[in-house]
């Protein structure tokens, strides 16, 4: 138990101070490294929860894959965070404004008694690790109950994806572009072209 | 204090490490493996002055880079820069920790190991985005750009391929994969995923002929260009464990794992990691068959190769593979 709890503090503690790092870092490539170490230390508490598919996810989806890509803009990208920075002042109050709305929420949703709510029958909020695999679980309840949700979280995305590409597709004309088929139906009746050269002539 | 908190963490350390140094061992051989196959394809001798036939020549090679200066270069960022290398041979390591080389040795057998092994491979990008940042110079970050891009192309076919294996097991645990192909290998019913798997392994662990992110022939020595000494070693190190690592991952997904190729009685008494051992060596020999025999890619060709044939043919099969198994309602449980 004392094991647990440390590792528990542990992950949360560098969780919190690298996500504190994430808006205080002075350079912006740092700023998304610690976000990465957030991301990896978040999926560490999910472990530690007993939800190690959601941990793996995690890591796969956003470390493996969203935070490469938000590294690859940042990189490429030449922002200048001072003076993105400048208005921080003056946005300061209404930051603080959402984020004192999103504790009220939180705390709503922690303080009310949970006998009264739509939880009432349903599974504890703590999966039984010794039970079925949580990934079993996951799946048995996202592909019937909330089925149609699912489905719609599908569209959305496909919606957003086509909408990223439209808005990028630039087709410029003109741009040559490797065709493998007809290079590889390409053979000697097709490529060399015999002609009668007279002399003194060119073609 | 009681002394089981001691000698459960004094058991992990040892299973760690056994698993670690053969780990690292292996990764010696394979460098001379490597080396004298790309000679015999060459027609030459290659390594042969150090030790009989040459075998110890890896280890030579690692004293020579170890005692060599660690240059630093002044324009680049310290920190990330001594990270880089760390973090990759850190993460060619971390997924031996769930690998099964023979029933119930296997240092954490995870319920979501497949997974677990795929988060792995997917973070082992960081190192080579960190490494070609830090370096401040353009060949390095040239190859970092075109690293990051390629793993991320070449993992969304990878997982397609892990899932139509998922399907026929119905378990992300390792060991429960490996048992799954009992009657027949899962490379014989899934023969195309196992060529997409193993084509995009060799994208993932940045080995010909998609070497792009290192590229000697146009980006000096691509993200490693700035690094010498102990970080180069770690570099290579991180490279080669990772393909040992991508080598088993085939052999559980697709060869069977332990398992002999069929179960009859002289082939059944030889223990399994001898099986395992066996089968990783030959996904080894065709990594460097391969890089032997094919030209490099050029990046427009890797990225069409990516998306718009593996992509939509894994994708197929997926949907081939789930409507088959419901059809003749052989889904596992």
């Amino acid at each position: 138990m004392i094991l647990y709890s440390l590792t528990f503090y542990l992950f949360s503690s560098v969780a919190v101070l690298s996500a504190l790092m994430v808006i205080s870092a002075k350079n912006p490539v740092h700023s998304v490294l610690f976000l990465i170490l957030s991301f990896v230390n978040a999926s560490g508490l999910f472990v530690l929860l007993g939800a190690e598919f959601l941990a793996m996810i995690l890591v796969v989806v956003y470390v493996g894959a969203v935070a490469v890509l938000f590294l690859f803009v940042v990189m490429m990208l030449d922002i200048n965070f001072v003076k993105l920075r400048e208005g921080f002042l003056q946005y300061l109050p209404f930051g603080a404004l959402l984020g004192i709305v999103l504790v009220i929420e939180l705390g709503i949703l922690f303080l009310t008694d949970r006998s009264s709510n739509i939880y009432n029958n349903q599974t504890p909020l703590q999966p039984i690790v010794s039970e079925v695999e949580n990934t079993k679980m996951i799946g048995q309840i996202l592909y019937t109950e909330y089925f149609y949700l699912f489905q719609i979280c599908g569209i959305i995305l496909l919606v957003a994806m086509i909408g990223s590409i439209t808005l990028t597709l630039r087709d410029k004309g003109g741009v040559k572009r490797q065709n493998i088929d007809s290079q590889n139906t390409v053979d000697a009746s097709t490529a060399i072209e015999k002609k009668k050269v007279k002399i003194g002539e060119g073609i | 204090m009681n002394y089981d908190i001691l000698i459960t963490g004094l058991i992990i350390v040892a299973q760690i490490l056994a698993v670690v140094v053969p780990v690292l061992i292996s990764v010696a051989f394979l460098v001379y493996a490597e080396r004298k196959v790309l000679a015999l394809i060459q027609l030459r001798r290659g390594p042969n002055i150090v030790g009989p036939f040459g075998i110890l020549q890896s280890f030579a090679d690692a004293l020579k880079l170890i005692t060599k200066e660690n240059i630093i270069p002044s324009g680049s960022n310290k920190i990330v820069f001594i990270l880089a290398p760390i973090i990759t041979m850190v993460l060619s390591l971390a997924g031996w920790a769930v690998i099964p080389f023979a029933p119930g040795w296997v240092v954490s057998d995870i319920n979501v190991g497949i997974m677990y092994l795929f988060a792995v491979s997917s973070l082992g990008v960081y190192g080579i985005i960190m490494a070609g940042w830090a370096s401040n110079s353009q060949y390095p970050f040239l190859g970092a750009l075109r690293s990051a891009a390629q793993m991320v192309s070449y993992e969304v076919s990878i997982g397609f391929v892990i899932i139509t294996v998922l399907l026929c097991v119905g378990s992300l645990n390792l060991s429960k994969i490996v048992l799954a192909q009992q009657t027949v290998w899962f490379a014989i019913p899934l023969l195309p995923m196992f060529i997409i798997f193993f084509i995009s392994a060799l994208a993932e662990t940045n080995r010909l002929p998609f070497d792009l992110p290192e590229d000697e022939s146009t980006l000096v020595a691509g993200f490693f260009t700035e690094y010498s000494s102990a970080s180069f070693v770690l570099f290579f190190l991180g490279e080669y464990a990772s393909m040992i690592l991508m080598s088993s991952m085939t052999v559980i997904l697709f060869l069977g794992g332990w398992l002999p190729p069929i179960d009859v009685y002289p082939l059944n008494v030889v223990p399994g990691v001898i099986w395992f051992t066996v089968k990783v060596i030959f996904i080894l020999f065709l990594f460097i068959w391969v890089r032997g025999t094919f030209p490099r890619y050029r990046y427009d060709q890797l990225m069409r190769l990516g998306w718009k044939v593996f992509l939509p043919f894994s994708l197929f099969w997926v949907v081939a593979t789930s409507g088959f198994l419901v059809y003749f309602d052989m889904l596992p449980n």
